[in-house]
């Protein structure tokens, strides 16, 4: 398959992007709003073309476990799920983390709490840039706020997943996975033979042929003394991770007065109303963090440094901007806009909310 | 006289299979996990699947089993083997993929990863370890649990009307079109420990032959749970165990 352009939703884009990456597995559960990846995946059947296993589990618990197991292998295997399937892998997406295992796991998020709405929200930052699960572990993660960068980051989480040995995540809103835009697919390449994932993938459980010793997928240590070195073994690799991979774009940031905060789609919506502001003769920037973890603090922190206050938007009660005052250590005033429960704010509700938070 | 010179007057009729490495096991005297553990290990030499297999371990006693049988392992979540092994399995089929998994892990808290991997016929062997009771964490109250018996969590005996009934699991599993050979082996007399061998060979061949989901349920002991001396344990199953789940095949290999 050549590079090919296409109008598409964005959960359509991770699939084919999927596929064109050479990736081995994708196993997944139904889910709104993404149930889209997994039902283009049934019908590109690519197990015809280039060999890639596509599987409904029984549930997004099993989904997980699926990917651990695949991954075990050395294999490039996914899922992805919505917020309250994502929930319920958060056991799996821990054990992925601790076995040092790639994966990519892809989130539409939807509004919750609970079973919530259907509709778009970014209420699962928390639950993706801290943690999630349980213990010391980081995800990476991309927030993607184009047609074009859900395809683009199926292909970004992997190589970073596998160069790092850790579970990498898209983190999409719902808006993101059903829009239809452009998307420049890539050329497809080849599924790695099985000679290749065994030299990239030493620790790979493939069978002992050729190895002499065993491999073994495990994240269970009951020596205390080993068990604290493997945390320090992951804490460093999360360091080096912070230091290497931090991803963000600035708009407007060159003469601007004032800094909004966004990432996903409601980066997208910002910029809207920070060019109607630039209209009124108001400059306001805009920083997006492509990274949610590792982020961008002290990016951040360094155009803030000649700004007069900060407003972080998001589709949540408030979860990015405590990472944002992080970055700017209370040196100016941060406020924050969001809406829930599935409501996106046109551009001019954000223009409006920020001129009444700063008094302008 | 030392252990050499007593091999080479040719005395030597029996010793630890080549796949099972020379280490101290963490399992109690008496309990049948060592015993199966030698069969998985000799099945495997025998029918020279020695790199060709991946075994997913359960969490529960056997967590463990990576460090007695020289084959690739992953360590699976408890009761997620089998949606492991499903993956590892249909990754590439050309490898033998097993799963080894307690009551707890296999038919509590995974009986939904075991039925939808039997019901899609993936073509993995199950070893089922059926002791009744929780190892592990100290002897707590099983899904297999009879009627009446005493556990940590039942300490006046499982009653049916507060814990609801012993679940029999291998026979649902026989009901479902992707399984290709269900049976019921234990590993307490040595007649039994042969017939249990035979019994893992046919199911490991059968998964290497994409044949469907083969189960091999083994009753066994858990003589520290239970509180009895290891030949008491073997009486006490005889008696109890093999009335709620008798051996036997449940669904021969076709």
């Amino acid at each position: 398959m050549n590079e090919e352009v296409r109008l598409m939703k964005g959960n359509e884009a991770i699939a084919h992007a999927a596929i064109r990456y050479g990736v081995d597995g994708y196993f997944g559960y139904p889910i709104t709003p993404q149930s889209e990846v997994l039902e283009t995946l049934e019908a590109e059947m690519p197990w015809e073309t280039t060999g890639m296993v596509v599987l409904q589990a029984e549930s997004e618990v099993s989904s997980i476990n699926m990917v651990y197991g695949g991954a075990s292998t050395g294999a490039a295997v996914m899922t992805s799920s919505s917020s309250p399937g994502i929930s319920l892998m958060q056991e799996g997406i821990s054990y992925i983390a601790a076995a040092e295992l790639p994966a990519l796991i892809v989130n539409v998020m939807r509004g919750g709490p609970g079973l919530g709405t259907i509709h778009p929200s970014q209420s699962d930052y928390f639950q993706a840039t801290k943690g999630g699960g349980h213990g010391d572990y980081h995800l990476i993660v991309l927030a993607p706020a184009t047609v074009q960068e859900m395809a683009d980051f199926v292909g970004l989480g992997f190589d970073l997943a596998f160069k790092y040995r850790t579970p990498a995540m898209i983190l999409a809103d719902g808006i993101v996975g059903q829009m239809m835009e452009k998307v420049v697919l890539p050329p497809a390449r080849p599924r790695r033979t099985p000679e290749e994932v065994a030299k990239q993938c030493p620790w790979a459980v493939t069978g002992k042929k050729g190895r002499g010793h065993r491999n073994v997928a495990t994240s269970l240590e009951l020596d205390s003394a080993i068990m604290e070195k493997n945390n320090e073994r992951f804490q460093r690799t999360y360091d080096e991770i912070k230091r290497n991979e931090v991803r963000y774009k600035t708009y407007y940031t060159d003469d601007c007065d004032y800094l909004i905060v966004a990432f996903g789609s409601v980066a997208r919506i910002c910029l809207k109303s920070i060019e109607e502001a630039r209209k009124q003769g108001i400059k306001i920037g805009l920083v997006r963090p492509i990274t949610l973890w590792p982020f961008p603090y002290d990016e951040i922190a360094e155009i803030a440094s000649h700004v007069k206050g900060i407003l972080v938007v998001e589709l949540n009660a408030g979860q990015m901007i405590e990472d944002v005052r992080l970055a700017v250590s209370h040196s100016l005033p941060v406020h924050h806009f969001g809406r829930m429960g599935g409501i996106v704010p046109n551009p001019l509700e954000v223009l409006n909310a920020f001129k009444q938070k700063f008094g302008l | 006289m030392n252990q050499d010179e007593i091999i080479k007057q040719g005395t030597k009729v029996y010793s630890r299979p080549r796949l099972m490495d020379d280490r101290n096991m963490h399992y109690c005297p008496g309990c049948s996990h060592g015993v199966v553990h030698k069969l998985v290990s000799e099945v495997i030499e025998e029918l020279g699947l020695e790199d060709k297999t991946i075994g997913i371990a359960p969490v529960g006693c056997a967590v463990f089993a990576y460090h007695y049988i020289d084959v690739d392992w992953v360590e699976a979540a408890h009761g997620r083997a089998p949606a492991v092994a499903t993956a590892v399995k249909r990754l590439d089929p050309s490898r033998m993929v097993f799963t080894y998994q307690g009551d707890g892990d296999l038919a509590a808290i995974g009986t939904a990863e075991t039925i939808h991997a039997a019901n899609r016929g993936e073509n993995i062997a199950m070893i089922f370890i059926n002791n009744g009771i929780y190892g592990m964490t100290g002897g707590q109250m099983a899904p297999t649990t009879l009627e009446g018996m005493k556990t940590a969590t039942t300490p006046y005996g499982r009653r049916v009307d507060l814990n609801g009934y012993p679940l029999n699991i291998t026979p649902l599993l026989a009901q479902l079109p992707g399984t290709c050979y269900v049976t019921r082996q234990s590993v307490h007399t040595a007649a039994s420990v042969r017939k249990c061998k035979a019994a893992i060979k046919k199911a490991f061949q059968a998964a290497l032959d994409g044949r469907g989901t083969a189960v091999i349920e083994v009753v066994s002991t858990c003589n520290s749970g239970w509180k009895m001396s290891p030949a008491k344990a073997n009486e006490w199953m005889e008696e109890n165990m093999f009335k709620a789940y008798p051996l036997g095949d449940l669904k021969p290999l076709e």
